[in-house]
């Protein structure tokens, strides 16, 4: 005993930092071994088993790579992994562009660009849920503004409720991700935009180059790195996303909105299979680790051939 | 010079900011719209005769009416006596979980912005890996988890997890705060003497405080958006419930109360719309400090 105290205790100056700092570190990486780690595990373990409402608690039996064989093999899976990356490039792509053109905006020289900004917020703040709430309205057939808007346009002759229909229930939830992601990228662009040096703006002007131009060679430039990070967070997030399309849609009609995320959360949660939700969720994992592996490995490679994540300097 | 616009470029930059902004706010418009009409003209729809369009007035004629009233906001608490209730508990859950990831938050990201030390790296990526897994791919063992210690239907059902996913965050949040505090005031108080912990508590912490608030008030938010997963599967007690739960209330009943839902909506995310107007300077500017960095 007496010699194991002795040799944690500290020796060097670099060593106290360093117990001194993991002390500090402890409690909340121990937070995060109870509540992310261990279920992380216990999660790979139960996609083994055939665990189910009964056998939750244990007595659950080990059926090897079943679950898997049956999870990948299903019929419905390649349309839901599909999906799911489709679901995610697009309302992904459509925050970046969206994203882009509001920091654009707002950054720009004119009045009240405090309220303005502030008013891009809220969105962001507002319980996802109770925001769906509004969409759900606005999609109803009958009485949302929507429906009633395009009928008065005359782009359609009655009451089109969105989330009935496969397409547009699919493309109406990519909507309403977007309205929700949106917002966090807008404001992220902007810090970036203004952190641009002003000199490299005005040598531009003095030199004749247009608004355009500058744009394109010096504000989407310098401000990609944070384009690149927000893209591979706002992917993560968005291939997560669980509440809006669970309040929109339930991922139907007909499965036309199950996401990888949404299938597990039927699978575990609504019929009670916890071994096979557990697969499911292993194999969500997997495949965003994967992507994002991907995404780092060619960023790096477009980093190193081109200059920073393949815009020429 | 350069920030000069023509008259045409001015009005192009306003009508494009006010497309924008239609898009962020429609829904709080039509929930507010729809909050004020009277149950039956919300679900009256004057047919348009066949072959006729439908014309503007047509369509304002659905969306205003001269009985518009806050009697919704009224009725609401008699249609759903617990709905008080609801919103204490957001509050008071967002409370918590902001009050304990603080109490987790505040000295890991202290090391993090002040010493070099052996596993820094590498821990704070694997902190910051945390945020790959939503809620939902985790859901069985914390069912488990929460079973296992009897914390079903409790609050803690709901606070555990909450803290739990906005630490890492937090942690990368209060770090570039730290990180801009001399550090020769450190240096100062530790050559006159002062411990460790004793230079954290008086001269970092008093210096951190715009820093500290600007984070708590982003994982007060945070925690407010993110209660619903949680709470519709940890949780089925009706006390402790949140509000964004306890609103699937109205639907319940003979025909879904759409104008009473919508005034409970907008009622209850009053206290994060209220902490965001006043700090929001202060938030956007804390938020995006660490990006602007490099």
């Amino acid at each position: 005993m007496s010699n194991l105290i002795q040799m944690l205790k500290p020796k060097t100056k670099a060593q106290t930092t360093t117990l001194f700092a993991w002390a500090l570190i402890a409690p909340a990486a121990l937070v995060m071994f109870w509540i992310v780690v261990w279920p992380l595990y216990e999660t790979f373990r139960l996609s083994f088993t055939n665990s189910n409402l009964g056998t939750l608690m244990g007595g659950a039996e080990f059926v090897g790579w079943e679950n898997y064989e049956k999870a990948i093999g299903g019929r419905k899976f390649p349309a839901i992994v599909t999906r799911t990356f489709y679901w995610m490039f697009l309302s992904v792509g459509l925050k970046m562009i969206l994203g882009l053109i509001g920091a654009s905006l707002l950054a720009s020289n004119i009045r009240a660009r405090g309220i303005l900004r502030a008013l891009v917020m809220p969105p962001w703040i507002v319980p996802i849920a109770i925001g769906c709430f509004g969409w759900l309205w606005l999609y109803n057939g009958h009485f949302g503004l929507i429906s009633n808007f395009i009928e008065m346009a005359g782009i359609t002759d009655g009451p089109f409720s969105f989330l009935a229909y496969k397409q547009s229930a699919f493309y109406s939830a990519v909507v309403t991700d977007v309205w929700i992601g949106t917002p966090m990228v807008t404001l992220f662009f902007l810090a970036a935009m203004q952190g641009v040096p002003r000199d490299l703006y005005e040598a531009a002007y003095v030199d004749g180059a247009s608004r355009w131009y500058r744009f394109r060679r010096i504000t989407l430039p310098q401000i990609m790195p944070t384009i690149v990070s927000m893209a591979l967070l706002s992917a993560i997030w968005t291939f997560n996303s669980f509440e809006i399309i669970w309040i929109l849609t339930e991922g139907g009609p007909r499965g036309a909105t199950t996401t990888l995320i949404i299938d597990t959360f039927k699978t575990a949660i609504f019929s009670y299979k916890f071994g096979a939700g557990a697969t499911r969720a292993v194999l969500v994992v997997l495949i965003l680790g994967i992507f994002s592996i991907l995404y780092l490995t060619v960023l790096n490679r477009l980093n190193n051939k081109y200059g920073y994540a393949g815009v020429r300097k | 010079m350069m920030d000069k616009y023509t008259l045409l470029q001015k009005i192009g930059i306003y009508v494009s900011i006010a497309l924008f902004l239609l898009f962020m706010l429609l829904p709080f418009v039509e929930m507010f719209i729809a909050s004020l009409r009277p149950l039956t003209h919300l679900f009256s729809r004057p047919d348009v005769p066949v072959g006729e369009t439908m014309t503007f007035m047509d369509f304002m004629s659905r969306f205003w009416s001269d009985k518009m009233s806050f009697q919704a906001y009224r009725d609401m608490w008699v249609t759903v006596p617990q709905l008080p209730r609801y919103i204490f508990n957001s509050v008071f859950l967002s409370t918590a979980v902001t009050f304990f990831s603080m109490c987790f938050i505040v000295p890991a990201a202290y090391a993090y912005a002040r010493f070099n030390f052996r596993g820094k790296t590498i821990s704070l990526t694997l902190f910051l890996a945390v945020n790959m897994f939503s809620g939902a791919v985790l859901l069985i063992p914390l069912y488990k988890l929460l079973r296992m210690y009897g914390l079903l239907n409790t609050y803690w059902a709901m606070i555990i997890p909450g803290v739990a996913f906005l630490i890492p965050t937090g942690i990368w949040l209060l770090k570039s705060f730290l990180e801009k505090i001399p550090y020769e005031l450190e240096e100062a108080a530790f050559v006159d003497g002062a411990s460790r912990l004793y230079t954290l508590r008086r001269v970092i912490l008093p210096l951190a405080v715009p820093g500290l608030i600007v984070v708590g008030v982003a994982m007060f938010i945070g925690a407010y958006a993110q209660q619903f997963l949680f709470a519709i599967t940890f949780n089925q007690d009706r006390d402790y419930m949140p509000l964004p739960a306890g609103i699937f209330e109205f639907i319940g009943y003979q025909d879904v109360l759409w104008n009473e839902m919508m005034a409970a909506s907008l009622v209850g995310i009053l206290p994060v719309l209220l902490i965001f107007l006043f700090m929001q300077k202060h938030l956007i500017a804390g938020l995006t400090s660490g990006a602007v960095k490099e």
